[in-house]
């Protein structure tokens, strides 16, 4: 586990981007609803590294990230595309100890 | 084996038979040769007063005949038939056989047999060369100060001269020899509304009487009327009837009507077998046709014929319903109650400045016809009930508010422009063929000639039961422009609280971005204040635009294009010293491309230490008004094109707005700024200003339409503020301003209603939304570059601040960067991690 940064540094619904030792990037979300979400921050769909930049809602009452490139919408609990149920993105495990967000691999 | 069809003469009625043909024809049996006496294609006669907004002769063009077995002479006439051996001879000495023959020669313009009637400055009303002329004499006449003129003939033609005059700045004298205008389409009581509200646009209307004479008096006309009133006039046009051209058709013996027209029968057939006629220059039954829609019928029908078909004219709907010098008139079956016993029923609203008839028949329970005038929104659901039970008492069909709702019957004709009833409507739209108006018009046609059945169209498709919903999205049932009046009138100022109280759930990329776009527009603070930044897409989130590679774009405003050379200096060096890719924009602007996150904010330090500020190239906001150099330098501007881009340019800045916004200013008629593909586009008269709006280039480009013309700075600018207001408030998301307005009920007719004539009252309101707006502009850059919490944000990793992304590279192409095209992972969650 990698720890990224505070909690209070996490403003709600606007994500943020992480790098991880192993080089890749992860866009770490705080929810309105108080839930931390880590997902890989690479839009499978243009390749840019930008998932974190993605507005964050829900699509049918399941809490989504939108990517900012194509505007696809990635599920934040499981990483998959609702639009294109046969791609995703990885979904890191999170933790918070002591108000500091962790996160691990996929 | 292919036969060959030689049609004489290609006005609309022409073009429309060729059309016709071509797609019934499926297997090629005819060929087709068109000779056209006028030096270009048909063009759209009906909409010649146009032609005096923009002088393009294009605008009106039909679309060309894009096909191999279509041939078209033009500036070339057929002088000769010689029906024995079937061949066709022309002034440029062509000579072609034929197997069928259709003449479409159209008609002239009928100039009576006054005294002077071909001294210069005498015109008729016909063509596009005839406004070139008239053209000419008005501005020859306003060099020298003086624009008097008179158009001879009130009927519908007389008025369509009228308003074209209009259109070249000449408030002109109508004289109809009639008892009241337009006496073909209206009666004594609408005539005189007419007449009261044309005179009210600064026209003198004589009725009554007619000239019996025109003199030259050195450079100027006297006219005199019968009624003994004398004229100082510079232009006189004719436009008091048509003749049909039928000289060909006499001189080759086929038969003609007593006073004109070549004879034909329900086939479109003259006195020739092989011989058609049709349009303006045929009579059928005694009748020469004078308006469009029966010429297309007969096109229609020659078209079946010629493919072996037995369709037969179907008679033709007289019905006129059109918008003459701003004022709506309609009539319809038998205005006149010419019918025994008939009964007419009056709405004569003098306050409203509305006048409405129905003629019913003696026992009050079938409907005959009938005249508005003022408005005529009742045209299309009372002109099908033509023949047909009255639905209640006659005169709640008129009346105000509350009248009887009317339910066309199945094969009433809705469009007929293109013949389309009721019925073929709805089955396109029951097997699902077609959901919304954009369908129906692919499938059926209806809707695509006049366009005044398309809110027919939109009423047909609610009585199907398609609910053309309005919701923003799954989490709003309201449209952009509901949520406008809501977060206006309520005074919310999150998305939170306006979630909680009007929508549903968390919010998605649609509502959380259309929802900051009415915050901004209601001046709540900067884009990126608080929970603001969150509901901001792509480009808004970090003020700049996003490019395919995750880094951004940097578009410095330059107001209109103009740029000292020491600012010119100041973004080369800045794109020198972060290594960005520049480019020219279309906007006359520059944009800085490639740069990072982390480089954003220092970027734009170094550019607001140096005067610029935010382009907003990223938003739904104003972003350039583009400009020509306008009289400064150049020799044939007639206004300051450049003083006025900057100007409008600084006050509409930072304006966000349901889609982009883009407008520029040309200088002169030469249009260099390409001012009509724009929002709002202005276009310097040697009076003023004239303002276009409704312009786009984009996906489906579009020329904007004439709302205003010769106005005064002072007021060309408060029109712009009430048109962006409207358009701001009114809009759906992502609109622009072209579909905005056809999507307004009464469309640009509407529109100006609204913001030159204050219809609904709303302007000054309108005003003082913009006043705040300029008041309130701040920079959006300097914003963030002063507020510590914002400028925190700009860092690409939380945990690792001025890291560069390891997944950007660039690489070298004509001495400057691009990026590299990313490796895009194929699918399955796995192949993504790295």
């Amino acid at each position: 586990m990698t720890p990224v940064c505070e909690l209070s540094a996490l403003q709600p619904d606007r994500g943020v981007a992480a790098l991880l030792p192993d080089g890749s990037q992860v866009a770490v979300f705080l929810t309105s609803a108080g839930t931390v979400h880590a997902l890989g921050n690479i839009d499978p769909f243009s390749g840019a590294a930008v998932m974190s930049r993605g507005i964050v809602g829900d699509r049918g009452g399941v809490p989504v990230v939108v990517s900012p490139v194509y505007k696809q919408a990635f599920e934040l609990s499981t990483g998959k595309c609702l639009d294109d149920p046969s791609t995703g993105v990885p979904v890191h495990p999170v933790v918070v100890t002591d108000g500091v967000i962790q996160v691990g691999s996929p | 084996m292919t036969r060959t069809l030689v049609v004489v003469g290609h006005g609309m009625v022409g073009h429309r038979l060729v059309e016709a043909l071509r797609e019934k024809d499926v297997t090629d049996q005819w060929r087709v040769v068109v000779f056209a006496e006028e030096t270009r294609p048909a063009y759209d006669r009906v909409a010649l007063s146009s032609y005096v907004d923009n002088w393009d002769a294009g605008s009106l063009s039909l679309a060309p005949h894009d096909d191999d077995a279509v041939t078209l002479h033009l500036d070339d006439k057929v002088v000769h038939i010689d029906r024995d051996d079937k061949v066709v001879r022309t002034t440029k000495g062509r000579v072609q056989p034929y197997d069928a023959l259709v003449l479409a020669t159209g008609s002239v313009p009928f100039v009576p047999p006054v005294p002077g009637r071909d001294l210069p400055g005498c015109h008729v009303y016909r063509t596009i060369d005839d406004l070139d002329g008239i053209r000419r004499t008005v501005e020859s006449a306003r060099a020298a100060g003086r624009h008097a003129g008179m158009v001879l003939g009130g009927g519908l033609l007389g008025l369509e001269a009228a308003n074209a005059l209009r259109g070249m700045g000449i408030s002109p004298h109508v004289v109809e020899l009639g008892p009241r205008l337009m006496p073909l389409q209206v009666d004594e009581g609408g005539g005189g509304l007419l007449k009261r509200l044309v005179e009210k646009l600064d026209l003198t209307v004589h009725t009554g009487t007619s000239a019996s004479s025109i003199e030259q008096d050195g450079e100027r006309l006297i006219a005199k009327l019968s009624n003994g009133v004398e004229l100082d006039l510079d232009v006189v046009v004719f436009s008091a009837g048509i003749r049909p051209r039928d000289e060909l058709a006499r001189s080759f013996g086929l038969t003609v009507g007593e006073r004109g027209g070549i004879i034909v029968d329900k086939a479109c057939r003259t006195s020739d077998e092989h011989i058609y006629a049709i349009g303006e220059c045929a009579n059928l039954d005694g009748m020469v046709y004078g308006l469009v829609a029966p010429g297309y019928s007969m096109a229609e029908v020659v078209a079946d014929r010629l493919l072996g078909g037995a369709a037969e004219f179907p008679g033709a709907d007289m019905s006129t319903k059109l918008k003459l010098l701003g004022v709506d008139v309609a009539s319809f079956g038998d205005a006149h109650a010419k019918q025994e016993g008939a009964l007419e029923v009056v709405v004569n609203d003098a306050v409203a400045g509305t006048y409405a008839k129905v003629v019913v028949s003696d026992d009050a329970k079938t409907l005959l016809g009938g005249i508005l005038v003022g408005d005529a929104s009742k045209y299309m659901s009372l002109r099908p009930l033509v023949g047909r039970p009255v639905p209640g008492d006659p005169v709640a069909l008129i009346g105000p508010e509350g009248g009887v709702e009317l339910t066309l019957p199945h094969d009433a004709q809705v469009c007929s422009c293109h013949a389309v009833t009721k019925q073929q409507i709805v089955d396109v739209v029951n097997s699902g063929e077609a959901v919304d108006v954009p369908g129906i018009k692919a499938c059926t046609k209806a809707g695509t000639g006049c366009g005044s059945c398309v809110p027919m169209l939109k009423k047909l498709l609610s009585e199907c039961g398609i609910e053309q919903s309005r919701a923003l999205c799954e989490h709003f049932d309201h449209s952009r422009a509901d949520l406008f009046e809501i977060v206006r009138s309520t005074g919310v100022t999150t998305f939170t609280d306006l979630i909680t109280r009007h929508g549903r759930g968390l919010g998605c990329d649609i509502c959380k971005p259309a929802v900051a776009s009415i915050l901004a527009s209601l001046d709540n603070g900067h884009v990126l204040e608080g929970e603001q930044a969150t509901l901001q897409d792509t480009n808004d989130r970090f003020l700049a635009n996003m490019q395919r590679n995750g880094t951004y774009s940097v578009v410095p405003r330059i107001p209109g294009g103009e740029i000292t050379p020491e600012k010119l200096i100041v973004i080369g060096e800045v794109a020198r010293d972060f290594g960005l890719y520049t480019k020219i924009t279309g906007g006359q602007r520059i944009d800085l491309f490639g740069a990072t996150v982390d480089q954003l904010p220092e970027i734009w330090k170094r550019l607001v230490d140096a005067g610029f500020e935010s382009g907003h190239a990223y938003g739904k906001a104003l972003r350039t008004v583009k400009s020509c150099v306008g009289t400064t330098w150049c020799r044939y501007g007639v206004q300051d094109s450049v003083s006025l881009a900057i100007e409008l340019e600084l006050r509409y800045r930072g304006l966000r707005s349901p889609h982009k916004l883009k407008s520029a200013v040309s200088g002169c008629a030469r249009e260099c700024a390409e001012a009509r593909g724009k929002d709002f586009g202005i276009i310097a008269t040697e009076n003023g200003w004239n303002l276009y709006v409704g312009g786009n280039g984009g996906f489906t480009p579009r020329h904007a339409d004439l709302i205003a013309s010769d106005v005064d700075t002072e007021t060309l600018i408060k029109l712009i503020d009430r048109f962006l207001m409207f358009y701001i408030r009114t809009a759906d998301r992502l609109q622009r301003t072209s579909t905005w307005i056809e999507s307004l009920e009464g469309g640009l007719d509407h529109l100006r209603d609204v913001i030159v004539h204050d219809s609904l009252g709303i302007c000054a309101d309108l005003e003082a939304a913009m006043a705040k707006h300029v008041d309130n502009y701040h920079d959006e850059w300097r914003g963030v570059l002063e507020d510590p919490e914002k400028l925190s944000r700009f860092t690409s990793f939380v945990n690792a601040p001025g890291t560069p992304d390891p997944t950007i590279s660039f690489r070298e192409e004509r001495g400057q960067k691009v990026p590299v095209l990313l490796g895009v992972p194929t699918v399955g969650q796995a192949e993504v991690s790295r």
